[in-house]
Order: C-alpha cells, then sequence, then structure tokens
C-alpha cells in the first residue's frame, strides 16, 4: 500500500482499487462497463507501476479466465464488472469455484434486468450472486455500505478467497462506488493480509485436493514444481476426471462445505440499537445508510426500532436473524428490488414474527423516509 | 505407447477416452516430442485446454495441466502467461472449441501476438457429443445436425488468424506426424502467437457419415489430399479446392505482447528514478 493515511476524498471505486493493492493484488483483467469501469482505469494506471499486470481483455468471459490463469499462476488476481457482465461471468466463476482457485470478482450492481439502466443503482445481483453459475457451490459475496469499508471489504474479500480458496463477490453498487467521503485508510501495518496455504509435502507425495481439516486443501501455483491437474469436471483428490457417485457427491459435498464449517469466521454483520428493537429494519449496501438514518429518527421519535445490516450476504447471517425474529413484532427488509434478500430473511425467521418489505426499482434510493412510512405502518 | 516420450505421460491415467482410430493420439505424441525436443523442464511447462475431445489430452500429460472451460483456454492461457512469463505454454483445443465458442479469443490472442504455442486438433466436427457440425465441418459434409449436409462454409483457420495477428501459422495432418511435431517445434521457437492447425481423423462421428469405411481410409486421405505449401504456390485456386496446404503457411514480425508490457512497466521504472 502506497495510498496516504491521511484522510483524503474518495470514490467507493477508487477504495475498491486501493483495498485490491493493499491485499496484495498484483493482477486484473476486466471489460469496460457502468458503473464500475473506474476500478478498471485506477488499477490500469498503478498496477505497471507495481511490478503487477493490468489486461483489458475481448470479453467478460475472457477476463475472469485469464483472472483464474493468474491465481493459478500465484497472482492475486481480482476483476470488476456490473450486471450484463457478471452474467456472462458466470461460466467462469463456476470453474473457480469447482477448482478452487482463489479470485475476486467485484459487481458493482446497477438497475436491471439485461441491459437495464447503466447510470442507476439496483441491488438485483444478490440472489445472481448466490446462485448464479450452475450446480451446487460455494461462493462468498460481501456488500459494503460506506467508501472506507469498500476498501476494508475488498482486503477482507481477497484474504476470505485465498484463506479458504473460493471466489468471493464484492457486491458493490452504484450508489457506493460513485459516492464520495472522506476516508482515512489504514496504514499498511494494520492491513493483515491472508495468503493462500502452500503445500506441505514434497511433490511426489502431494494430493491437491486433499483438504486439511478446515475442508480447504493447500495449494501450489503452477511453474512451482508440483505437476497436476486442474478441470472443471468433478474430480477426484488427484484432481482427475471421476465418474463415481461416492467422488461426486464427495467433492460437491466439500466444496459448499467448507464455506459452512466456516461460517463463524466469514459471517459479518453490524447491528444498531437492537437490544430492545420491536421492529428491526434489514438492509445492506447503499440503502443501510438511508436504513441507519431512519432508525435514528426513528428513535428520537422514541420508537423502539433498530437496524440490522449483513455485511455478508453470502453465507447469510441466518442464526442473526433468527434470533432477531424471535423477539421482534416485525422485520423490515429494505432493498432496491422487489425483495431478494426478503426471501432469505423469511427462511431464516422461520415464521416467528411477520417480515415486511419495502423495495424501489426505479433506479433511485430508497429515502429514509419512505422506510420509517414502512416501520411506522408495522409498529 | 512409445518409449521415448513416455515420461511426458501419466501412464497412470491410461486408458484413454478416445474411440478406436481417432486421430489425436498420434497428434497428442507429435506434440509431446516437439515439448521433448523443445528440452522444456516439465516444471516450467503448462498445457491448457477448452473442451472437447482433444481437449481431454491434457489430463494424460504429466506437466502443469488445465483442462479449461469450452471455448476459453486461450484466454485462462493469457492470465497464466501475463502473470509468469517464464512458464512455457502449450493450448490444446479441436475445431469447435477454438473457432466457434472460443472464436474471439482466438482472434484476440492473434492480435496480441502473445506468445502462445496453439495446437489445433481439427477432426472438422463436435466428436464428444457425438457428430454436430463444426465452423470447419467442410461444406455438404454430413453430421448429425446437417443431415442432409451442411450448406454453411467453413473457415480457413490458418487464414483468419493470420489476417488476426498471429506471427507463426502451420498446418499439418495426423498423417503427416513428422511434419507436425517439426512445425510445433518451430511455432514454440517463434516469440509470439503461433497457430498449428492438425487435420485429424474422426472415424466414428464424422468418417462413418461421409464415405470413409475406415480409420485408415481417413488416414489415406489426409496423405491424398495434403499439398504442400511451396507446391501450392504454384498451383491454380481450382486445382486447391479441397486440398489441405501443409507446412509453415505464415511467419510475420510483430511485437510480442509480454514482452511489451516489461517494456512498458521497465519505462515506468526508469521514469520514477529518474533515469
Amino acid at each position: 500500500m502506497s495510498g496516504p493515511t491521511k484522510p483524503r476524498l474518495m470514490q467507493g471505486n477508487e477504495a475498491c482499487a486501493e483495498g485490491a493493492l493493499a491485499a496484495g493484488v498484483r493482477f486484473f483483467a476486466g471489460y469496460p462497463i457502468t458503473p464500475s469501469t473506474e476500478i478498471a482505469e485506477i488499477l490500469a494506471e498503478r498496477l505497471p507501476l507495481l511490478g503487477g499486470k493490468f489486461i483489458q481483455m475481448e470479453d467478460e468471459i475472457a477476463s475472469m479466465a485469464a483472472v483464474i490463469g493468474a491465481s493459478l499462476a500465484g497472482v492475486k488476481a481480482i476483476t470488476a464488472t456490473s450486471g450484463p457482465g457478471f452474467s456472462l461471468k458466470q461460466e467462469n466463476i463456476g470453474f473457480a469455484a469447482m477448482a478452487e482457485v482463489p479470485c475476486v470478482v467485484v459487481n458493482v450492481q446497477r438497475t436491471g434486468p439485461s441491459t437495464g439502466v447503466p447510470t442507476a443503482a439496483g441491488q438485483g445481483d444478490v440472489l445472481q450472486a448466490r446462485w448464479g453459475t450452475h450446480g451446487d457451490h460455494p461462493v462468498i459475496a460481501l456488500c459494503p455500505s460506506c467508501v472506507r469499508e469498500t476498501f476494508e471489504l475488498t482486503v477482507t474479500a481477497v484474504n476470505l478467497s485465498e484463506k479458504y480458496r473460493v471466489p468471493v463477490i464484492l457486491l458493490m453498487d452504484e450508489v457506493i462506488a460513485h459516492m464520495r467521503e472522506k476516508v482515512e485508510l489504514p496504514s499498511p501495518g494494520e492491513i493483515k493480509v491472508i495468503d493462500r496455504k502452500k503445500p506441505r509435502t514434497p511433490p511426489e507425495k502431494f494430493v491437491p485436493y486433499q483438504p486439511d481439516a478446515d475442508g480447504v486443501p493447500p495449494m501450489a501455483n503452477f511453474g512451482e514444481g508440483y505437476r497436476y491437474h486442474v478441470t472443471g469436471l468433478i474430480h477426484d483428490k488427484m484432481g482427475f476426471p471421476t465418474n463415481k457417485g461416492p467422488e461426486i457427491a464427495g467433492l460437491v459435498t466439500r466444496l459448499t462445505g467448507k464455506i459452512e464449517q466456516n461460517a463463524a469466521d466469514i459471517i459479518r454483520w453490524e447491528g444498531l440499537y437492537l437490544e430492545d428493537a420491536e421492529v428491526v429494519v434489514v438492509a445492506y449496501g447503499c440503502v443501510a445508510r438511508s436504513a441507519r438514518e431512519a432508525v435514528k429518527k426513528l428513535r428520537r421519535e422514541g420508537l423502539n426500532v433498530g437496524l440490522f445490516r449483513p455485511v455478508t450476504l453470502w453465507p447469510f447471517p441466518a442464526a442473526e436473524i433468527a434470533k432477531r425474529a424471535s423477539r421482534a413484532r416485525g422485520l423490515v427488509v429494505a432493498e432496491l428490488n422487489l425483495g431478494q434478500l426478503k426471501l432469505e430473511v423469511e427462511r431464516a425467521s422461520q415464521g416467528k414474527t411477520g417480515v415486511h418489505f419495502v423495495g424501489r426499482i426505479d433506479g433511485e434510493l430508497l429515502t429514509p423516509r419512505e422506510i420509517i412510512a414502512q416501520v411506522k405502518g408495522v409498529l | 505407447m512409445l518409449a521415448d516420450i513416455e515420461e511426458f505421460y501419466r501412464l497412470d491415467r491410461l486408458p484413454h477416452i478416445w474411440c478406436p482410430g481417432c486421430g489425436n493420439g498420434i497428434v497428442l505424441a507429435c506434440l509431446v516430442k516437439a515439448i521433448k525436443e523443445l528440452k522444456y523442464d516439465q516444471d516450467k511447462t503448462v498445457v491448457v485446454s477448452g473442451i472437447g475431445c482433444s481437449s481431454r489430452a491434457s489430463a494424460y500429460l504429466d506437466f502443469n495441466t488445465l483442462h479449461t472451460t469450452h471455448g476459453r483456454a486461450l484466454a485462462f492461457a493469457t492470465g497464466i502467461k501475463l502473470a509468469k512469463p517464464e512458464l512455457n505454454i502449450f493450448v490444446i483445443t479441436g475445431d469447435g472449441d477454438s473457432s466457434a465458442i472460443g472464436g474471439n479469443h482466438l482472434i484476440h490472442a492473434a492480435r496480441r501476438n502473445i506468445d502462445l504455442n496453439v495446437v489445433i486438433f481439427n477432426n472438422n466436427i463436435y466428436g464428444m457429443t457425438g457428430g454436430q457440425y463444426s465452423p470447419l465441418t467442410p461444406k455438404v459434409q454430413k453430421a448429425t445436425t446437417a443431415p442432409y449436409g451442411t450448406i454453411e462454409r467453413p473457415f480457413d483457420l490458418a487464414k483468419l488468424v493470420e489476417a488476426a495477428g498471429a506471427t507463426y501459422v502451420a498446418r499439418s495432418t495426423a498423417y503427416h506426424t513428422r511434419l507436425t511435431t517439426e512445425l510445433i517445434i518451430n511455432g514454440a521457437k517463434n516469440k509470439g502467437f503461433s497457430v498449428t492447425e492438425v487435420i485429424s481423423q474422426c472415424p466414428v462421428s464424422y468418417g462413418r457419415r461421409n464415405r470413409f469405411n475406415t480409420p485408415a481410409a481417413m488416414l489415406e486421405w489426409q496423405r491424398e489430399m495434403a499439398v504442400p505449401v511451396i507446391k501450392a504456390r504454384s498451383m491454380a485456386p481450382e486445382e486447391l479446392e479441397g486440398k489441405i496446404i501443409t507446412g509453415e503457411l505464415y511467419r510475420g514480425h510483430a511485437p510480442e505482447y509480454v514482452s511489451e508490457y516489461t517494456k512498458l512497466t521497465q519505462r515506468l521504472k526508469e521514469e520514477a528514478e529518474g533515469v
């Protein structure tokens, strides 16, 4: 990290680029797409100065492929896109999940579906982040709601991808990406950087897909003496294709299980006034900002309202939601879609309380007033 | 198995999945002989492949091997090469993999002239899925999805990649094994994007629908149709109709992508140091 630690005015996309560099990312492959393009532009300028690599690929699919290739060669790699590009990247995101190649995909969400409204905010990719690629697969998705957190969560995203050998989605949105805030970045010494586990056995004894107790196998980089096979086919512990039922089930179970098993380490969330909250607003990303304002105003009016902000959308902090659901009179999910995370909140609250919803899909951010109105309806 | 190249195979992965009479094993042996001849360190060599019959070859080879998604081998390989330029990279791909679903990656890898060595196993058909026509299936030939004969025009892949910027373009056949090995070696020695298209035979999914009764008949056809490029230069276009022009078809000179990137970073470093 060569960036200044004194306060500066910074855009979300810029914080993302800085976070990537601070986490040790030295490879970016991407394709221009609004509203994520600044991340590519900044890294195009910075990476060559740091001995890193930047390449603008011929399409979104190729950028995802190049990122995986670079990571297999041992270089921490990231790409950035928005909805339409995220759709195209799904094929190779699945490959990264299957072959356990650490990488980070930033998706700066805009209004969808299809080409949608490229310059307007949206949160319509929440379920795509979880289930966008085919088959049962592991994924981690993090969602920042301010510029400084974008920096921090980009570092976290890279760290988690290295630690668990999984593609990590940084689910931003147009508001956070283009908003400027005064930010004081941590100094390099304060930033914890995690690198993938290296093999502890000599090459002749190396079993490429033999997991440790945490469910994660150590990873050998190409060119370092461990010659092994990487494939998107279901594979055995040596990495070779298999059609054997127990091996198929075993691999898929381990891949998804390594996230479940380590959920306590991965899951992040933030609460505000939750202790005595009769109504809990659940909001994330840019909407969490309006929700925070709404909750504060309601508190000033003497109403017992709290905010629950999931930071990891996937894995979802279901146990925490269940806790609030058993105490609250109602939950209000606020998001810029027609109720995507609401489904997950309903599932987590197991019918213990009413799950209400306030959303917008017109490209505009939900206002505190809209959230307040919905909360008062529940109270 | 050929004893002199056994050391480059993962013998425990055999038998392979290919049908009897398939040309993939022949072409693969040519590639392995080329790598042996080039004396590349196995640890520093990467074989990247896509999806399809020929792309399954990577698992049989004892290098760093990467079996990617359909059509994307070159995009993965681009990431590896740029991240670690010291690695020697061979890309194994088929006709459908390289020219249909992977066509965009093919022309852009050629445009960048990135130092990758591509061997295209062209059997004129989608073999793994049972014989559908590909962009390289010759016109009027039959396929399961062209039961009346294909009405589409095939690509001339060599011309395509030459026009897109490749600096080494060659063609051979599974019949011409020594030529194939020699061409792959020369391609690897070219600092830039090198493509060797090898016409191979698929007796099961292509041959038996198109009047080739045996694999040997297909190899015979390759021998008969092949015209060395030197001879072809003195032949009329109508004489060359349906022929396979073999040999080194094109050699160009252009800056190689990763070298250009390295130069850029070097320049920036010098500017920063005030040199």
